[in-house]
C-alpha cells in the first residue's frame, strides 16, 4: 500500500516536473497556427480579404473574426486547403470579396508615365522601380496581380495583362475520365 | 561487394552485371530499320530550327530575317544553355512561331532558313592538341558547338561535364544501350563510326578527370561490341571496357542502367555523381568528337524512321531542322494503311498530329504505325489491386499508390511516395489488366508537382519581399518620429535658453 502510494507519488512528481520544465523550455512564440495559414495563402497581399495583407489575413482567421472564404486569388483550392488544415467546412468564395480569376501582371505604359512615384507607395512586395519624375517600370517576376496600383495612377498608364504561357510553363493535362460503365451506356 | 563507400563500390562497374526491379522484355523490331546503310537525306527546301532545344530556356536569336548564314554559324544562344546553330549556309527567311517537336503540340519560336544548295562551312576552331588542352578549354568548346545529351533528355553537355569534374567523378558510362523497341540510331552510329564513340569518350574522360570508360550495349548487338573493343584497341586504350547487357526494358534508363552495371542504386533525387558516375549517350560522345577535334558544332544527328506504315524504313544521317515529312519522303513514303505517327518509340514517345515538325537535337526516332500496331483503346476499369505495376516498375514505385493520389490531388503524398522519381517509361502501363493510363496520370501528377514548387517560391519571394517593406515602413515611421522628437526637444531648448538669457531667474523656474 505504502510503496504504491510512494511510487505514485514520485511518478507524479517526477513527470509534473518534466512537463513544467518543458512548457518553459520548449515555448513556441509565434502562434503556429498563423504561420502555417499564412503558407497557404497565395501571398498577393491585394487586401481583397478585407485586411491589409495575407499574414493580418491569417491572424484574423486564427481568432475565428474573419471566414476562410474571402481569398479570391487563392480560389476554391485556397478554401478546401484551409478547411483542411482548420477542420472547418468547406464552402463557396464570398462573392463580396470578389471573383477566382487567372493570373495577371501589369505593365506600366512608360510613354504615358509621368513619373509621380504614387503607384510605387501602393505597391505591397516593391515590384515597382522608378524615382520622382522619371519613368516607372513593373519588375514582372515580382509583380503578384494585385493590382494596388491601378487606383492611385493620375494618368491610367497601368495596363493588366495575362502572364504569358510559352513551351516551358505547359503542363501535361489532366487525363480524360473514361470509366468503363461510363462509356458502356 | 564489401565496400563500405558506394563511391568506391561503383569502381566496378562493369565487371559484373546485375538485375533492376521491374522492367520488361519486349518485341524489339528493330531489324527492319538496320538493312540499309545510314545516309544523309537530300537537303530540304526549308530548314525550320527551334530556338528551344535544350532544358532550359528560349535561346535569344543572332540572326533576323533576310541575314545570311553560314554552315555551322551560332544563331542563338541562351547562358547556361548550349548554343544553336545553322545547319546548312543560306537565307534566314523568317524568324517566328511554327509547331515545335514536343508533345503539347504548341509552337514557339524557329529559325526558317532557305538553304542556298552550297553547304558552306563557316570557319571551324577545332582543338587539334587535345592531350595538351585544359579541361576548361575543351568544356567550353562543347558548349560553343552545343553538344547536348543527345539520349533525349538535351541536357547541356558542358554543364554535366562542369559538374562531373567537380564532384570527382572516376567512371564515364556511355549508354550504347538502345532499350526502345524499333529504335536503332545509336546501333547504326556504333557499328558505323566506333573509333568516333572511343575519340569522345577518350575527350569526355580527360574533360571529366575520369580514370576509366565503360561503354553499355545491349546483348543482341552482335557485332558492336567487336567493333568498339577493337576502335579501342587501335587508339591503344586499356581504360575503356564494353559491356553487354541483358535486354529488358528499359535498361538504357540512365539510373537502371548504373544498378545493371554497378549493383547499386542512385539515392532518390540524388544524381549520378553521387557514386562518382557520369552517364552520356553514345551519339553525344561521337558528337563530343565532331565538336572538339573538327570544331564542328552539333547540326545533324542520327535517327531512325521506321514502323509498319514506313514504306522502307532506314536511319538517317540528318540536319537539325529537316521535317519529317522530307525525311518519310525520303524513305519512299508512307504505307497506305499508316495510322499514327509517334515522335520517339513505342513506350516513351508521343504521337503528333502533323509530320511538319522538325528534327531537333532530342528526335531519335520517327516512328509511323498502322492500324494493327495500335491495340484499340479499351475503356478504363477500376483499379484491382492486383500490384501488377508495382512488380513492373523499374523505379520500384507503387503506381496503383500514385494514381490514386494524383487522381484525388493529393499532391503532398504522391510526392512523398516518390512520384517524381517516375521515369514515364510505361512498364506499369503495359501491363494493368484494368487499362489504366497510369503514365498519362502521372506526367499529369508531376507537372502539378512542378508547378507547385514553383508557385511556392513565388509566394515564399512575395512573403518575404511584403515582410520586408513592412519592417522598412516601420522603421521609417520610428525614425520619423524621433527626428520629430529631437526637432521639438531642441526648439524647447532653444526657447528656453532664450527666456533664461532673458531672465537671469529663469533658470530656477525652468528647473
Amino acid at each position: 500500500m505504502l510503496t504504491a502510494i510512494l511510487t505514485l507519488t514520485v511518478l507524479g512528481l517526477a513527470l509534473g516536473l518534466g512537463l513544467g520544465w518543458a512548457g518553459i523550455r520548449l515555448k513556441v512564440d509565434t502562434d503556429p497556427v498563423v504561420d502555417r495559414i499564412d503558407a497557404l495563402l497565395p501571398q498577393t497581399q491585394c487586401g481583397q480579404c478585407g485586411y491589409p495583407g495575407c499574414r493580418p489575413y491569417a491572424e484574423a482567421i486564427s481568432k475565428e473574426e474573419a471566414d476562410i472564404n474571402q481569398c479570391p486569388p487563392g480560389g476554391e483550392t485556397g478554401i478546401r486547403a484551409l478547411a483542411d488544415l482548420l477542420g472547418r467546412e468547406e464552402k463557396p468564395l464570398n462573392p463580396e470579396n470578389g471573383e477566382e480569376k487567372p493570373k495577371t501582371v501589369v505593365v506600366i505604359d512608360e510613354l504615358r508615365c509621368i513619373g509621380c512615384t504614387l503607384c510605387i507607395q501602393a505597391c505591397p512586395v516593391d515590384a515597382i522601380v522608378g524615382a520622382a519624375k522619371l519613368m516607372h517600370t513593373v519588375i514582372e517576376s515580382e509583380c503578384t496581380g494585385c493590382n494596388l496600383c491601378l487606383p492611385p495612377c493620375p494618368v491610367d498608364c497601368i495596363d493588366i495583362i495575362e502572364t504569358t504561357t510559352g513551351i516551358s510553363q505547359w503542363r501535361s493535362p489532366r487525363p480524360a475520365e473514361n470509366l468503363y460503365p461510363a462509356t458502356a451506356q | 561487394m564489401n565496400y563500405a563507400d558506394p563511391v568506391e563500390a561503383a569502381r566496378d562497374a562493369g565487371k559484373r552485371t546485375h538485375h533492376f526491379h521491374g522492367g520488361l522484355k519486349l518485341k524489339h523490331n528493330k531489324h527492319i530499320s538496320c538493312l540499309v546503310p545510314v545516309k544523309r537525306p537530300p537537303l530540304p527546301e526549308f530548314l525550320v530550327v527551334p530556338l528551344l532545344q535544350h532544358a532550359g530556356d528560349v535561346a535569344e536569336p543572332f540572326v533576323k530575317a533576310g541575314d545570311h548564314v553560314l554552315k555551322g554559324q551560332q544563331i542563338g544562344l541562351c547562358e547556361p544553355c548550349a548554343a544553336i546553330h545553322a545547319p546548312t549556309s543560306g537565307t534566314v527567311e523568317a524568324i517566328e512561331n511554327r509547331l515545335m517537336t514536343h508533345s503539347s503540340g504548341m509552337t514557339g519560336p524557329c529559325v526558317v532558313i532557305r538553304p542556298d544548295g552550297k553547304d558552306q562551312w563557316v570557319e571551324l576552331k577545332p582543338i587539334t592538341d587535345v592531350l595538351n588542352t585544359s579541361s576548361d578549354s575543351l568544356i567550353n568548346q562543347l558548349q560553343e558547338c552545343g553538344i547536348a545529351g543527345l539520349g533525349g533528355a538535351v541536357f547541356p553537355t558542358h554543364t554535366k561535364t562542369l559538374d562531373g569534374r567537380e564532384r570527382q567523378i572516376h567512371t564515364l558510362i556511355l549508354n550504347g544501350s538502345e532499350c526502345e523497341p524499333y529504335i536503332s540510331c545509336d546501333e547504326m552510329l556504333m557499328r558505323e563510326q566506333p573509333e568516333k564513340i572511343v575519340l569522345g569518350a577518350r575527350i569526355l574522360r580527360r574533360a571529366l578527370g575520369a580514370e576509366q570508360v565503360v561503354i553499355a550495349i545491349e546483348d543482341q548487338m552482335g557485332a558492336v561490341q567487336e567493333a568498339l573493343t577493337y576502335a579501342a584497341e587501335c587508339a591503344e586504350c586499356t581504360s575503356i571496357l564494353v559491356v553487354k547487357v541483358t535486354k529488358i526494358y528499359p535498361e538504357g534508363g540512365e539510373r537502371q542502367l548504373i544498378k545493371v552495371l554497378t549493383g547499386l542504386e542512385v539515392p532518390a533525387g540524388g544524381r549520378p555523381s553521387d557514386l562518382g558516375l557520369v552517364c552520356q549517350n553514345v551519339a553525344t560522345a561521337a558528337a563530343v568528337a565532331d565538336a572538339v577535334l573538327e570544331g564542328k558544332p552539333l547540326i545533324e544527328r542520327y535517327i531512325t524512321v521506321t514502323g509498319n506504315g514506313i514504306l522502307h524504313p532506314r536511319n538517317f544521317l540528318a540536319l537539325i531542322g529537316t521535317p519529317f515529312s522530307h525525311l518519310v519522303e525520303a524513305c519512299g513514303g508512307y504505307t497506305e494503311d499508316v495510322a499514327r505517327l509517334v515522335v520517339g518509340g513505342p513506350m516513351m514517345g508521343y504521337p503528333v498530329s502533323s509530320d511538319s515538325t522538325p528534327v531537333v537535337k532530342a528526335s531519335n526516332c520517327i516512328l509511323a504505325l498502322t492500324q494493327k500496331d495500335i491495340t484499340t483503346p479499351q475503356a478504363e476499369m477500376p483499379c484491382i489491386r492486383c500490384g501488377e505495376c508495382s512488380r513492373a516498375c523499374p523505379a520500384s514505385l507503387l503506381p496503383q499508390q500514385l494514381h490514386l493520389q494524383i487522381r484525388n490531388s493529393m499532391w503532398d503524398e504522391a510526392q512523398e511516395y516518390g512520384l517524381l522519381a517516375c521515369i514515364e517509361c510505361g512498364c506499369c502501363d503495359f501491363v494493368c489488366p484494368s487499362h489504366i493510363p497510369l503514365v498519362q496520370w502521372f506526367r499529369y501528377g508531376k507537372g502539378q508537382l512542378r508547378q507547385r514548387a514553383i508557385e511556392t517560391q513565388a509566394t515564399d519571394i512575395a512573403r518575404e519581399r511584403f515582410e520586408a517593406r513592412e519592417a522598412r515602413l516601420l522603421r521609417k515611421k520610428q525614425e520619423r518620429a524621433e527626428k520629430m522628437a529631437r526637432r521639438k526637444q531642441m526648439l524647447k531648448d532653444k526657447v528656453a535658453h532664450k527666456t533664461t538669457a532673458n531672465k537671469p531667474d529663469g533658470k530656477e523656474a525652468d528647473a
